[in-house]
């Protein structure tokens, strides 16, 4: 009971201090399970960031899962999912009960006004960095899904699907080679 | 009630089950299904509801779910669709560490991420598209000269590492001296 305690509170500590979500979590997560609780090796903390990265959902959970469930099976799993969305959820809930009576207030349209701007920019700035390691005609397939998205409002779901079976089938062709030589 | 309480269930285990990429490739999915399928919101809400995932801890995917959730059907609405997004990454990733730990250098599942690495970049992309050049003149994030100005300081900034929340809480200051005062 207190190792699950103990899992629920560092995942509740992760949850509470990490803003900007994903790789800005990534510190603070490896902080917690890897120097201070010595769940896991840093190899391990690695190959985990991988899966994590490979896996649907957010980092952060997929994380918490994995480590809850290497240390306490599933009662850990859904004590560190617990701990991670606890302080998200608390917050955020708050914020929407009292957000739509102050929208409409002149202060706070004003400063919306300003931050609407902003957050494209954050969202545009690390298009740079992962078109960067990347082939020019992956980067017109990159940008050919977003005008198709933008401008028809197909669900990126089909693209994604779509993405996964080219890279299955390329694996297929290539383990094939490997057999034939 | 409960119609809307299971569309936003299924839309949200839809935005975790293809979650893939982290928080900004979700903005495109979340976009998808949240303005586009069901118009919940709008560009403009859906903008500012960004710029408060900045603001508070957790991952995007989360405070969305929760803060979206809210607004379409109250706090069942916002623990329904809470619960929803972390599904699949809690039944995925118990599965992966159970089954599958070796995982991390299949060829198969290298070639499924290398696949749906252009898509996801693409939904980044599509993601800043929505909000540049959206469908309809409601909610627009540039309404001025001001605007673009805000964006180009935030979008330098970023690439040099400067804190979002940071340029988040400046530009919300800009915006109460430029259109407040």
């Amino acid at each position: 009971m207190s190792r699950l305690i103990e899992i629920f509170w560092s995942f509740l500590k992760i949850g509470a201090f990490t803003f900007g979500g994903g790789y800005a979590m990534i510190p603070l997560i490896q902080h917690e399970v890897v120097h201070n609780h010595k769940w896991l090796s840093d190899k391990e903390f690695g190959n985990l960031l991988t899966l994590a990265q490979a896996a649907p959902g957010p980092i952060a959970l997929n994380t918490a899962v994995f480590v809850g469930y290497r240390e306490r099976r599933y009662l850990g799993s859904l004590a560190a999912i617990l701990g991670v969305v606890v302080p998200s959820f608390t917050i955020i809930l708050i914020v929407a009960i009292f957000f739509s009576d102050i929208r409409q207030n002149h202060w706070v349209d004003a400063a919306f006004k300003g931050m609407r701007p902003a957050v494209v920019a954050l969202i545009v700035a690390p298009i740079v960095g992962l078109t960067k390691g990347m082939h020019w005609w992956m980067v017109a397939i990159a940008a050919a899904t977003a005008l198709i998205i933008w401008h028809f409002g197909i669900s990126p779901v089909w693209f994604l699907v779509a993405g996964a079976l080219a890279g299955v089938l390329y694996a297929a062709v290539k383990t094939r080679r490997a057999g034939l030589l | 009630m409960i119609g809307t309480l299971l569309q936003l269930f299924v839309s949200y285990l839809k935005i975790g089950f293809f979650g893939f990429g982290g928080g900004y490739a979700m903005l495109s999915l979340i976009h998808s299904e949240v303005v586009e399928r069901n118009a919940w919101l709008t560009n403009g809400e859906f903008s500012d509801i960004v710029a408060i995932s900045q603001m508070t801890p957790g991952p995007i995917a989360l405070n969305s779910a929760t803060y979206i959730g809210y607004e379409v059907a109250g706090v069942w609405g916002s623990i329904v669709a809470t619960v929803a997004v972390c599904l699949p990454a809690l039944t995925l990733m118990m599965l992966i560490t159970r089954f599958f730990l070796k995982l991390h250098d299949n060829i198969y599942v290298k070639s499924v991420v290398a696949g749906m690495k252009p898509v996801v970049v693409g939904m980044i992309m599509s993601a800043a598209l929505l909000l540049i050049l959206p469908h309809s003149a409601e909610g627009r994030s540039f309404i001025d000269g001001w605007s673009w100005a805000i964006f180009v300081v935030v979008l330098i900034a970023s690439a040099r590492k400067v804190n979002p929340i940071l340029l988040i809480v400046c530009s919300g200051l800009a915006g109460v001296l430029i259109y407040g005062i």
